[in-house]
């Protein structure tokens, strides 16, 4: 580059100008979109094939009996859950949207994008034509928001300040599920939780992650063990799990378990399919966990090893946290495929979102909505998995793991 | 000596690594086979109060229930053979579903790499929301909407050229049925194939020793294609005859009828599983550097050799293995058949189990379906990544 520099200053070339564009827009349709016979083929056949669909869809959509969706939104999105008990959810989702607004104050990055952007869309959801006591529960998740972003952002300089947050963070699990399902003593307990719509979607994939995780991490360095008797036995386990389907095992679930306990231990069908997501999850977990073991050079556990650390130590305090620093792109993958087999707890006759939608499509009142009620389904699983992959990749790039 | 004896005696069998490890693995074993007899003893337990006792006798017995799709049964067959007609049910919408989304999924591999902006777009868009939407909506939307909504009813059908009807009874085309003499073309075909692969090895090797190795797919597929045209010929009567779907009075006869929910499994299982293959074969022909391409035609290789030698045969290295693993989850995924009513193998048992009440034995013949197919696939893996390894070192 230099040397070029320097020998064009030597010889006195002029170095010219670039030239100007005249009509950048045309030089880019040309470069694009006909740079080429079979190109410019391609390109008038989409763009027609394009414009007739999206007519179509348009034509469809103005058409289209959209008030079927207010009008079951809460069937949709909680199912049965009584009216009188929502203050629960609401408070539950106050304390999540606190919890991301604090964790947006006090790090910044990524978190402060995702606080905001649950503000801003708590303000544009509140503008929504839904009943009023709906819209000022959900502005006021914009506002637990915020204040937590404060407290976060000021509180960052208190000794322990994340350490808190993370404690609550892992607290927030139990506190929410307890809030959300009751426990006997406090609160009572919510009845007909087998029909709460897209409430069990999240739930499900929340809970079957964050249990199969410790049981995945023991099954990926039982994997790796150098004990052939663990060794295999985790082999084993993994692999018969992956080679089959989910729903095989929900069927398991729902008729087999029963007969695998105690005459009076009975789980509840809610247990039982967690349960099955737990066990299910866990050996694509070992999967992601040790693919994250295998990152780590053989150095890692030598200078371990020359310090003085034993297999244990070096395993928790070396090993483990780089290893699961890289896999968490790999994790939340396997969150966002979670949360869509979720929707197969229907088979297993609880209502998550997809199956309680058809309650709504055999209603009298509410025939042929059948492809608003889809569109609705289709749209809202995009939304949520589509920005967890962005989500993901995001993290993927700061954490730098796809460039080495 | 005496030093050595007096040390190894000195280490406790407490403190010795080897015995440590040899009983933590008994301890594990231990463990785990008091889970399983735990589990196994309430099971029996559970099972002599509900009466019931472990055995495969029940797949002799009659099945008494219909399965409408696939192979020739009927109620009175037994559940054994309802169970194999649910295996080949399973295989044929996989094997079929695994073709349609490879074709697919490779032409919008490619689009996602095409010069041409639109298509690029196009492509992209198809795989950012057919990953994000759960397969069984789209299951879902491909039945119970489009198949069984909107669709016209038999008598006023759509039709497309070809004689193809779509209807909400099903899919009809023409199909070619085979008559008496095709048992006689039956052994040209075979015949075919044996000379066409005597061809492909003749000319495989003779292109090895010329030091030009390649795949005279060609050469063997043409004398296939005339051997049979010329049993067609010589064999009295045609062997294989078209029949063309026809409107009676209540539904269409002869041609070919897919079922609906054959016809929504399919086309959701491959639009799906296609943009999963999409983003693999993108990702196979990005790995390959430029360099390659530059240097092949450096030395002064055509653009079909360059994609012939050089490209593909290093593409398909990285876009096969997780090619193949796709092809096990669509068969997997198959198993979403139970829920839009397609007598798949899992369908085909639970319908045994509700006829008997065998849950244990129906798991487990469902499971050990499912995990054959999946080992058979590894093993096709290992062997094909061990031939790839010692070709490349």
């Amino acid at each position: 580059m230099d040397e070029t520099r320097k020998r064009s200053h030597t010889y006195g070339d002029e170095e010219l100008p670039p030239p100007i564009e005249r009509i950048p827009v045309l030089r880019w349709l040309k470069e694009n979109l006909f740079s080429s016979w079979l190109n410019a083929i391609l390109t008038i056949v989409f763009t027609v094939f394009i414009v007739v669909l999206l007519f179509g869809l348009a034509k469809w959509a103005l058409g289209a009996r959209w008030e079927v969706i207010p009008a079951n939104l809460k069937l949709l999105l909680v199912g049965t859950y009584p009216l009188e008990d929502m203050w629960r959810i609401w408070t539950t989702l106050y304390l999540i949207s606190f919890l991301v607004g604090s964790a947006g104050g006090s790090r910044g990055g990524l978190m402060r994008q995702i606080s905001m952007t649950i503000a801003i869309v708590s303000v544009v959801l509140a503008i929504l034509p839904l009943a009023l006591t709906t819209r000022g529960w959900i502005l006021g998740m914009g506002a637990s928001t915020g204040i937590g972003f404060l407290l976060g952002h000021f509180g960052k300089r208190l000794r322990r300040y994340k350490h808190i947050e993370i404690g609550l963070w892992v607290l927030s699990l139990p506190v929410t599920i307890m809030l959300v399902n009751g426990i006997s003593g406090i609160l009572p307990v919510v009845a007909g939780r087998n029909s709460w719509g897209l409430m069990l979607n999240v739930i499900g994939a929340v809970v079957g992650i964050a249990l199969s995780f410790p049981i995945g991490i023991l099954l990926a360095l039982g994997r790796r063990s150098e004990l052939p008797a663990i060794r295999l036995v985790c082999t084993a386990y993994i692999e018969i799990i992956r080679g089959v389907p989910l729903i095989t095992l929900l069927f398991m679930a729902s008729i087999m378990l029963q007969l695998l306990l105690p005459s009076n231990v009975r789980p509840d069908l809610l247990i039982r399919a967690m349960m099955t997501i737990t066990a299910f999850e866990a050996a694509y977990m070992a999967e992601n966990v040790r693919g994250g073991l295998q990152a780590i050079p053989k150095g890692q556990y030598e200078a371990a090893n020359a310090v003085g650390l034993n297999k244990l130590l070096t395993t928790t305090l070396i090993i483990m946290p780089q290893a699961l620093r890289l896999v968490i792109p790999a994790i939340v993958g396997q969150f966002i495929s979670l949360f869509m087999d979720t929707t197969l707890f229907g088979f297993i006759a609880i209502l998550e979102l997809l199956h309680i939608s058809r309650s709504v499509m055999g209603n009298v009142q509410w025939r042929g909505t059948i492809f608003e009620l889809y569109v609705f389904i289709g749209v809202v699983f995009w939304l949520a998995c589509y920005s967890m992959s962005y989500i993901s990749r995001r993290i993927e790039k700061s954490l730098g793991v796809g460039e080495r | 000596m005496a030093k050595k004896v007096a040390s190894s005696h000195s280490i406790p069998f407490w403190r010795d690594i080897r015995v440590l490890r040899v009983i933590a693995q008994v301890i594990f074993l231990a463990l785990i086979a008091a889970g399983i007899w735990w589990l196994f003893n309430n099971l029996q337990y559970n099972l002599q109060t509900s009466g019931l006792k472990i055995g495969f006798r029940f797949l002799t017995n009659t099945a008494g229930f219909p399965i409408s799709e696939g192979l020739h049964y009927s109620p009175t067959d037994v559940n054994g053979y309802a169970f194999f007609v649910g295996i080949v049910n399973t295989l044929k919408v996989s094997v079929i579903g695994i073709v349609i989304a490879t074709i697919l999924g490779v032409i919008i591999g490619i689009s996602r790499l095409s010069s041409n902006w639109l298509v690029k777009k196009i492509a992209g868009f198809y795989v950012e929301v057919i990953r994000n939407i759960p397969l069984l909506v789209q299951l879902f939307f491909w039945y119970f909407a489009v198949m069984l909504t909107a669709l016209p009813l038999v008598k006023n059908s759509i039709h497309l050229p070809g004689a193809i009807y779509l209807t909400r009874r099903g899919v009809y085309m023409p199909w070619a049925i085979p008559t008496d003499s095709f048992g006689t073309w039956a052994w040209y075909i075979l015949g075919g194939l044996i000379v066409g692969a005597g061809v492909y090895m003749f000319r495989r090797t003779q292109l090895k020793r010329a030091e030009r190795p390649g795949f005279p797919i060609i050469w063997a597929g043409t004398v296939f294609l005339l051997i049979l045209a010329a049993g067609w010929f010589i064999t009295p009567g045609n062997p294989l005859k078209l029949s063309v779907p026809v409107l009676n009075r209540f539904n269409f006869t002869g041609g070919l009828s897919l079922s609906t929910s054959f016809t929504a499994l399919l086309l959701g299982l491959s639009v799906y599983t296609a943009a999963f293959i999409a983003e693999i074969v993108r990702a196979g022909i990005q790995a390959i550097s430029k360099g390659q391409t530059e240097a092949a035609s450096a030395v002064g290789l055509s653009k079909v050799q360059i994609l012939r030698l050089v490209i593909l045969p290093q593409a398909l290295r990285v876009i096969i293995p997780p090619l193949a693993s796709q092809y096990l989850n669509l068969t997997k995924n198959s198993s979403l058949a139970i829920l839009i009513g397609y007598y798949d193998l899992m369908n085909v048992g639970t319908t045994i189990f509700n006829q008997t009440g065998r849950a244990v034995e129906m798991i487990l013949l469902i499971m050990a379906s499912y995990l054959t197919m999946s080992l058979l696939t590894s093993l096709a893996m290992n062997y094909y990544n061990k031939r790839m390894k010692l070709v490349e070192r």
